[in-house]
Order: C-alpha cells, then sequence, then structure tokens
C-alpha cells in the first residue's frame, strides 16, 4: 500500500531512470540512488515490522549504522537498503520479522 | 587467500583518512584505503565526486571544498577499494574484509578514520516510521537529492540541525517548525568559552549566518524546549514537548531528530585496547597519543572516531597520523618541523570545540530517558525501564545487561543503545560512566552474510 | 578440624565465591534450603563461561570413560524439566528447556563409525543412553536442508537445549527472592579459616572480607588458585571455544545438534573451536571462517544468513574433562565444585549440591570419582576430548 510520499526526488530533465518494484508495485526512480532513498520517495511509509513486537518500522540514519531499513531484495532477506544502490528490475518486499531462509530441497544446491 | 600488504592500511574514506592517503602517498609510503561506500568522500563529502551543480548550490561551499581533497586522493595514487567492508581487525594490523568475496590486507600501520554517527535520540516514539536523524536526512539530500515532500520538523539542537535547515531552505522546503532542544542555561555556560572559540571565528560565524538566515526565512523556532516525544500508533502524528512551563502539541508527520554526533568506535573497540569516557562530550573515545596512535599497536585513529572535530580537523589529524607514521617507517626525518603547521592549523580547527561542545551538550533527559517505556534498544526492543531492572538484579555494566536482556544483540551490534545503556547504569547506580564501562565489541564489525565469509579465498596469482 | 560453638548458631551462612552457571545454581539450591546465601563474583568483563556458551542440554557421548559421569547427567536431565517450571513460575523467566533429541553430525564414514563404538561402550553393560545411527536421508527427515557433506549421525532422544544466558538471570532473579545476597564486582584473592571474623574468610583483593560458616568455589577459572586454600587440588585449565551467532530467523532448524543450534529466539548458534590458548578470550579471523564454512556445509541455506557477532569463551576444564564435587577433609564445610556442564547439569547443582554445600545431605558415595586427587595419580594420563 503506497503512502503519501516522506521525500521528493526532483526532476531533472535527461537524467536516466530505473523501475524497481515494492511489493510488486512499479516504482520509477533516478538510476544511482539508494534502494531506501527510492523507497521513501516512492511511498512506501513502512519498510520492515520489527522483530518482537512486530511494530512498523523505516530507515533511521540512512548509513548503514542501525538496521531499521531491512528489507528482502530480489528473494534474499534481512538486506540494508539504505546501503544497497538501485538497479533495474529490482524486486522488493517488506522485511516481516525476521529472516526467513529456504531450506527446501534443491534450494541448497546453488550454494 | 587475496592477501595484501601495504605501509598503510586506512579504513575509512572521509576528510581524515583522504588527507592521511594524501600525506603518506607523498611520503612515499604504499597505502590502500577501504570504504564500506563506493565512492570516497566519507558522511560529510557524500557523493562529493558526482554530485550535480544544482545540488551543490544546496549543499554549500564547504561540502564543495571537499571536492579538492577528493581529486588530491585521485591522484596520489593510493588504491581505494570502495564497497568494503571490514569485519575483523588486529592491533598488529590485519585487516579481513569482504568485497566480493573474503580479502584480507596486512598494514604495517593500520589508519582508523570510520568517522562518527548521529548520537542516539531515545525518547517515546522515536522508533516510529515517520521520524528519523537529521544526520540521514541530510544523506538523502546529498545521495540522492531528496528533499521531504511536505512541511518538515526539526528537533534538536547542533549545528548539523541548523545545517541542514538552512540546506532546505535554499532548496525551498517547507519547514513547519525547529523545535530547539538546546537547553538555555547551555549558553551561560558557554560563554566563558567564547574568547577561545573566536580563534575559530569563520566556524562561529558561519554558524550564527545558519541562525540569522533561519530567523529571516521566517522559520518557527521554539528555543528550550524540553521533553520531547513523538505522538502516533503506527507512524508519527504529532510531536510535544515542554516549552516554557506548558506542554505544547503540533502535528508532525515527519519528524527529523538530532542532538550531535558521537565517534564511530567499533573497529577501536573490537581490538580491546583501551577507551575512555568523555565526560564533556558524553560518549567513548580511544585512548591514543598525540598523533594518534593507539598504545603500542600497529594502529592509529583519526577523525571523528577519534573524537568530534569536524572535517577540516578531522583531515589534519590525518596528516598528522601519515606523518607519524611515515617516521617509524623511516620514511622522513624532520617530523616535528613537518608537523608544526599543521598542529598550529589543528589548534585553529579546534579552539572553537570547547565552546561547541558545551552550547549544544544535549540534555540529560533527552539521553539518559527517564521514561521506562523508552525503547533504548531499537534492534531488540529493550526498554530504559529494564535496563534498570538488570541493575537492580546486580549488573554492573552493559555487558551484563545485554547477558540478561538481548540489550545490544541485535543487528546494529550495540551501535545505537551503546552509549545509552552506559549512561543509564551509571545513574541508576549512582557511579561514573568510565567506572560502568562499554560492550565488548566482537567481530563481525559489521553483521555480514556467512556466503561471503565461505566463499572460498581467491589463490595467490 | 573442631567446630567451635561459638559458629552454631550462625551455621547456615554461606558463602559462594563465583556467580557463574554454578555458583548461582548451587546458591539457588542452598538458599531454597535455608541457608544464608552470600555470591561474590567479578565485575562486568569478568571471564565467564556461563555468558559464552553452547546451551546444550546434552548427555549423549559424554562419560565414555567414567560411567559415573554418565548417571549423574542423566539424573541432571531428569530433573531439568520440573526445575525449569519451578524458575519460570517463581521469576517469569523462561530459560528456554527444550529436550525434542538432538543430533551429533559427522563428515566422514570413518567418524560416524567411531561414533557408534563409542556410544556402545557406554551402553555395553545395558543401555543407559538410548541413541540410534543415521545415515544423511534419514536425517534429512529430522533435519531438511542438510548438507551433502554430512554423511550421518547419531540421535539420542533424551538431548535439548536451553538459553543459557536466561537461565542464568532467572538463577539471579531467583537468588533474589529467596533473600540471597549477590555482590559483583569482587575478586577473591585468598580464603582464611577461623579468623576471629567467622570460620571461612573470602578475602578480596580490595581487601573487603566476607565472612561465613560455610564455602563454596565456584570461582571456574578462578578455582584452579583458590582450591589450594581448602586443600583441594583443582587444575582447571581453560579451553578456549570460539562460537557464532547469527541475526535472528525463522524457526528451520527443530533439534539441537552438536555442531548448529537455533535457540528459541531465532538465531543460529555455530560452534565451537577448542584451543590451548590460555588466559586468552578473543577470536580469531581463520577460526570464524572455518565455523562458518562448516556451518554452510551443514546447512547450506546458512549461507544467506547474517553473521552478527563471534566470541571466545574459556571452558573451565579439568584434564580429564569431568567435574570436581568435593568437600574439604581438612577444612569441613569448604568445598570445591567445578564442572564443564553448567548447563546440563543446573538442575542437579541446584537441587542435589544446593543442599549438600549447606551441610543437609551426606556426600553420595559416587562422588568418590569426582574428587580432584585422580589428576595426582602420576600413572594415569588424562585426555578431555577436546
Ligand atoms: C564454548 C563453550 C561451549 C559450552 N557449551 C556447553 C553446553 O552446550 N552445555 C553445557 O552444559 N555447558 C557448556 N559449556 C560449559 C558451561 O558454560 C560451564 O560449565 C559453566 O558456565 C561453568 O560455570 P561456572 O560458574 O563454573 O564458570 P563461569 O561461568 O566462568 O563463572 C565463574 C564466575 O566466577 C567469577 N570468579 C572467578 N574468579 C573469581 C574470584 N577470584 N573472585 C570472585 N569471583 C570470581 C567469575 O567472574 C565468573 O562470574 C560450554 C562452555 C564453553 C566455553
Ligand atoms: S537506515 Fe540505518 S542502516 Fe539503513
Amino acid at each position: 500500500m503506497a503512502t503519501e510520499p516522506y521525500f521528493v526526488i526532483p526532476a531533472k530533465p535527461g537524467s536516466s531512470t530505473v523501475t524497481i518494484t515494492f511489493e510488486g508495485r512499479k516504482i520509477v526512480v533516478p538510476a544511482g540512488i539508494s534502494v531506501a532513498a527510492a523507497l521513501l520517495a516512492g511511498g512506501v511509509g513502512v519498510f520492515r515490522t520489527s522483530i518482537v513486537s512486530a511494530a512498523p518500522r523505516a530507515p533511521f540514519c540512512m548509513m548503514g549504522v542501525c538496521f531499521e531499513c531491512l528489507v528482502e531484495i530480489d528473494g534474499i532477506s534481512g538486506r540494508q537498503s539504505c546501503m544497497v544502490p538501485v538497479t533495474d528490475g529490482m524486486a522488493i518486499r517488506r522485511q516481516e520479522g525476521s529472516s526467513a531462509l529456504d531450506v527446501s530441497e534443491g534450494a541448497k544446491d546453488d550454494v | 587467500m587475496t592477501s595484501e600488504t601495504a605501509d598503510l592500511v586506512v579504513i575509512g574514506a572521509g576528510p581524515a583518512g583522504l588527507a592521511a592517503a594524501c600525506e603518506a602517498r607523498e611520503l612515499g609510503m604504499s597505502v590502500v584505503v577501504l570504504d564500506e561506500q563506493t565512492a570516497p568522500g566519507g558522511q560529510i563529502y557524500r557523493n562529493i565526486e558526482s554530485v550535480t551543480d544544482d545540488r551543490q548550490d544546496v549543499l554549500g561551499p564547504d561540502y564543495v571544498a571537499g571536492q579538492e581533497l577528493a581529486a588530491a586522493f585521485r591522484r596520489s595514487g593510493a588504491e581505494h577499494c570502495g564497497g568494503a567492508t571490514v569485519w575483523n581487525l588486529t592491533t598488529d594490523g590485519v585487516v579481513d574484509y569482504i568485497a566480493d568475496g573474503p580479502k584480507t590486507v596486512s598494514g604495517k600501520y593500520v589508519l582508523l578514520a570510520s568517522g562518527a554517527m548521529e548520537r542516539p535520540f531515545p525518547i517515546k516514539g522515536w522508533t516510529l516510521p515517520g521520524v528519523m536523524g537529521a544526520g540521514a536526512a541530510q544523506v538523502l539530500l546529498k545521495g540522492a537529492g531528496a528533499v521531504p515532500a511536505g512541511p518538515v520538523t526539526m528537533v534538536g539542537s547542533g549545528p548539523l540541525l541548523y545545517l541542514l535547515a538552512w540546506q532546505y531552505m535554499r532548496a525551498g522546503v517547507r519547514i513547519a517548525v525547529v523545535v530547539d532542544t538546546t537547553p538555555m542555561t547551555n549558553y551561560l555556560r558557554a560563554v566563558p568559552k567564547l574568547p577561545g572559540a573566536l580563534a575559530g571565528w569563520p566556524d562561529l560565524s558561519k554558524g550564527l549566518k545558519l541562525l540569522g538566515a533561519l530567523r529571516k526565512g521566517g522559520v518557527k523556532v521554539y528555543r528550550d524546549a524540553r521533553e520531547v516525544a513523538i505522538e502516533g500508533r503506527d507512524a508519527a502524528q504529532a510531536v510535544t514537548f515542554r516549552h516554557r512551563g506548558g506542554r505544547i502539541e503540533l502535528p508532525a508527520r515527519l519528524v527529523l531528530l538530532h542532538q550531535g554526533v558521537v565517534p564511530n568506535v567499533q573497529l577501536s573497540m573490537s581490538t580491546g585496547l583501551d577507551h575512555s569516557w568523555d565526560a564533556a562530550q558524553h560518549c567513548w573515545t580511544p585512548v591514543t597519543d598525540e598523533w594518534g596512535r593507539m598504545a603500542t599497536s600497529s594502529l592509529y585513529v583519526a577523525g571523528d572516531s577519534r573524537g568530534i572535530s569536524g572535517a577540516l580537523a578531522s583531515a589534519v589529524q590525518g596528516r598528522l597520523a601519515a606523518l607519524s607514521i611515515g617516521q617509524q617507517l623511516e620514511k622522513l626525518s624532520d617530523l616535528q618541523t613537518r608537523a608544526a603547521p599543521l598542529r598550529r592549523q589543528l589548534k585553529r580547527y579546534m579552539a572553537i570545540r570547547p565552546f561547541l561542545d558545551t552550547l549544544y551538550c544535549p540534555r540529560e533527559i533527552h539521553r539518559v530517558p527517564t521514561d521506562d517505556d523508552v525503547m533504548v534498544c531499537r534492534c531488540e526492543e529493550v526498554t530504559a525501564g529494564q535496563i534498570r531492572g538488570y541493575v537492580k538484579l546486580g549488573c554492573l555494566g552493559p555487558n551484563q545487561t545485554k547477558a540478561f536482556g538481548r540489550c545490544g544483540m541485535g543487528p546494529c551490534q550495540g551501535r545505537f543503545c551503546g552509549v545509552t545503556v552506559t549512561e543509564l547504569i551509571a545513574k541508576e547506580r549512582k557511579v561514573d560512566c568510565a567506572e560502568v564501562g562499554h560492550y565488548r565489541i566482537r567481530p563481525p564489525i559489521k553483521p555480514i552474510l556467512l556466503r561471503d565469509l565461505s566463499a572460498p579465498k581467491d589463490e595467490e596469482p | 578440624m573442631q567446630r567451635t560453638d561459638m559458629y552454631t548458631h550462625r551455621e547456615k551462612r554461606l558463602t559462594i565465591v563465583g556467580g557463574g552457571l554454578l555458583g548461582a545454581a548451587i546458591g539457588y539450591g542452598a538458599a531454597k534450603a535455608g541457608a544464608e546465601v552470600t555470591i561474590l563474583d567479578q565485575g562486568d568483563n569478568a571471564l565467564r563461561a556461563s555468558r559464552g556458551n553452547f546451551g546444550l542440554v546434552w548427555v549423549h557421548g559424554k562419560g565414555t570413560t567414567m560411567p559415573p559421569y554418565v548417571d549423574w547427567t542423566l539424573q541432571g536431565l531428569r530433573l531439568w524439566p520440573e526445575f525449569q517450571e519451578e524458575l519460570l513460575n517463581r521469576t517469569g523467566v523462561d530459560s528456554g528447556l527444550e529436550n525434542p533429541g538432538g543430533f551429533w553430525l559427522g563428515f566422514s564414514e570413518a567418524e560416524v563409525e567411531k561414533r557408534a563404538t563409542a556410544l556402545e561402550g557406554i551402553n555395553k553393560n545395558g543401555t543407559k543412553v538410548p541413541f540410534e545411527i543415521l545415515d544423511r536421508s534419514d536425517l534429512r527427515n529430522y533435519l531438511p536442508g542438510i548438507g551433502d557433506a554430512v554423511v550421518g549421525g547419531s540421535f539420542c532422544p533424551l538431548d535439548g537445549h536451553a538459553n543459557p544466558l536466561m537461565l542464568l538471570r532467572a538463577l539471579h532473579m531467583g537468588l533474589n527472592q529467596l533473600g540471597a545476597r549477590v555482590v559483583n564486582g569482587v575478586t577473591v584473592t585468598d580464603i582464611q579459616h577461623d579468623a576471629p571474623d567467622g570460620r571461612f574468610v573470602a578475602v578480596a583483593d580490595d581487601g573487603t572480607r566476607w565472612s561465613g560458616d560455610r564455602i563454596v568455589l565456584a570461582a571456574g577459572l578462578g578455582n584452579a588458585s583458590l582450591a589450594s586454600h581448602l586443600d583441594i587440588h583443582a587444575p582447571v585449565l581453560p579451553t578456549r571455544g570460539q562460537v557464532l551467532i547469527t541475526e535472528r530467523l525463522q524457526p528451520f532448524l527443530h533439534y539441537p545438534t552438536n555442531k548448529c543450534r537455533q535457540t528459541k529466539e531465532g538465531s543460529v548458534q555455530l560452534g565451537s573451536t577448542a584451543e590451548d590458548t590460555g588466559v586468552d578470550d578473543g577470536t580469531t579471523s581463520d577460526k570464524i571462517e572455518w565455523l562458518v564454512r562448516r556451518g554452510v556445509e551443514t546447512f547450506p541455506a546458512l549461507a544467506d544468513a547474517k553473521l552478527v557477532r563471534a566470541w571466545g569463551a574459556l571452558r573451565p576444564l579439568t584434564p580429564d574433562g569431568y567435574p570436581i564435587y568435593q568437600e574439604s577433609e581438612r577444612f569441613p564445610g569448604g568445598y570445591v565444585v567445578s564442572s564443564h556442564s553448567g548447563v546440563t547439569l543446573a538442575a542437579s547443582h541446584a537441587e542435589l549440591l544446593g543442599p549438600w554445600v549447606s551441610g543437609l545431605t551426606q556426600t553420595p558415595p559416587e562422588f568418590t570419582s569426582f574428587r580432584g586427587e585422580r589428576f595426582l595419580d602420576t600413572d594415569s594420563s588424562f585426555s578431555n576430548g577436546y
């Protein structure tokens, strides 16, 4: 669900953009920025729910210190969105509580 | 195993690290600079090499000054390794890091220049979406050109808060209100420090200009605010605070908090070498000699990770550390002569610190929450009341409260609760912070994927 | 030693040196039995195995060279569930005991065979410790996601795990509620006897004196130097164990294994090394990497988990790895206790040793096996299995 964005990134004519998705919703953002910046400007209010009380959380420090900005990126949960640059086609999901590992048959062979 | 060696390994590519690298290269040392960010600049000069002209205008001349340093660094011939997460460090200079797999570099000397982080602002509601650090908002501005979409509420104290407000004004952002928590009494206490600060006149006048500009811009400022809290269930909705004896509540959707920065000492603490409690800045700092060397180890510290000093002083500290290392490595014989002008510079840059430290010393109630329900450990959701309970049970320090209540065990590894917990315990026990001590920091210095550590290390060519 | 009447009216005052899992459990049991307990413990940064251990509540594979220890451990396991209930009811703190059975995992056929032989040896005079040897595909039924590097393992239905930190906190809360006194920040350096202020006086490095009628040395590694004051031989030496812990993860590992377990909170513990590095509880990157590789080989999905912390802790180990439980003959009322299974044996330490050190029960006959003097036998050689 999109909320009113907390931040905006004023458009610059001619600058390149990439398209990412959050929970399946498409967001077009400038290339080169962090995933967290992209989501904050893309109307994402809640990035994750906390591990103990499932409270909503969003980025606090934007410099890799607080771990409030964790999301699932391309299937890998628990990624620090403030430290990861956006790439075209990136699929992002909210992180619900702690990360989940895939221990199903077959998943194990790709290491 | 990818194992490199260098005369000097620098961790952190901010002003201190970049300046040290330049100086060391001039002395003929081999230098490797590691940083988690991909491009050099650190926090203050973040994105310095690629920032657009219009954004430069918003960010102001101090920021642009970093471009010169970054360019000099690029020319210096130091090896820059961006995207490198340092996870382990030994006192004799071995640095383990992840950059496309596990790597190790051994420095004859290592300079820790990992800078500062925003001081935690543990108040009711500070974990709600819609609340973030002013420093974080500035990162958004520098890194992405992002500015608040609606009116923004700025709460706290200290130069960074005012600078950001000024930058926002220039960017046309609507500042709903500035809730200044600087205690009035701090002004009185800071006055005696003023003569010393005058030596740092340019800094001081800059600060005054920022405040003046805010006032002229018609920004509503509440001064001497205290007992700030943020209200809201699932997101920030209002900010409340005491002002002149009454309680004020203002609607607020985006709240930026700031009450100064503290050294990021995770790296230096992980070595087990001594740190002392800085009672003026209310934070831990590594114990070093005048050049920044920690005991007799191969480790030096410079810049804000040695004690908050600002960008210009940090750079000079970096140079001084490089000179001292150069002398150890017999790259120069006239250390004192070369150091003298730098020392004079440093003295000038540092002249304003006692004044700033006194003026912007955050209120105790905003550092050491008295409200039992305030979340101290954001990761594991441990409250001030719980910590006090463990102290009553006999815990003398943060390592015991951590064992009893998981405070500091989450992914931020105690960065965001460390100083708060020490101060809370000290107050509850009625002893000094130094006696309470700090978390024992263990590797990895940042959480790392097991995948990255288990990857086979490349063979040496 | 003659007991003078002067002390009899205060016979109940029990001093315990060491507030780790051993001291706290024994103190808790003693306080329940009516003793006036004072626990002396060091500060925030003490060498404290209780804060760094792996949390297994475990019997299978233990006691291969000392049958009485198998029985002692089995008894400990039997007492645990009720003990956990009691602590929970008293303090509201959950020590996290779960005993679904536990797995030992082997990385080579030879290793698994050796294991099977050792386990059979324990049961040679009748089954004491039930176990099963499993191959990889059997294992996968219980431990989905196990890697191909694991060739087989053993399972014992009695085993389990607990949260050692919550256990320690529960014990301390329990002590508090029972009126016991826990004094932190005290380093005991000397024990005096029949001083004017008490039959046993523990003297701290800052000169403070703590007197009592009975004394228990449960000072972990500190016992090595303190025990001689009670004329007991306690050669406890540090063996360093490095342990790793991940971020919290959704539950996926429903049984503890000897190399890896998922805590109730969700984090996965990977351990541990055994190193002879003296009194150094640091960590090293080569061992951390080794533990990570072994963890990822055991459960390949762990590659996507984040390592949050590594630590080193010193196991207070005797030369044969078995405990010392001994009352001093020269100074009755003075006891030395050292055990490397503070979690596994927590319930016994509280329920059985607590009353014993309070002078309320006789020394169990099997404790002759646990005397420190066994290490003085120059004809024996010892191996503690690490
Ligand atoms: C890596 C590792 C893994 C382990 N895994 C398990 C497991 O899975 N299951 C299990 O059951 N056990 C395990 N253990 C063992 C378990 O941790 C110990 O048996 C238990 O902690 C011992 O408790 P203790 O109280 O004797 O020692 P400690 O916990 O070391 O406590 C000793 C206390 O005495 C204090 N002290 C020392 N000297 C003095 C002095 N002079 N004056 C005052 N105080 C003093 C210290 O400060 C400390 O608090 C493991 C241990 C390690 C290191
Ligand atoms: S916002 Fe703090 S780590 Fe990303």
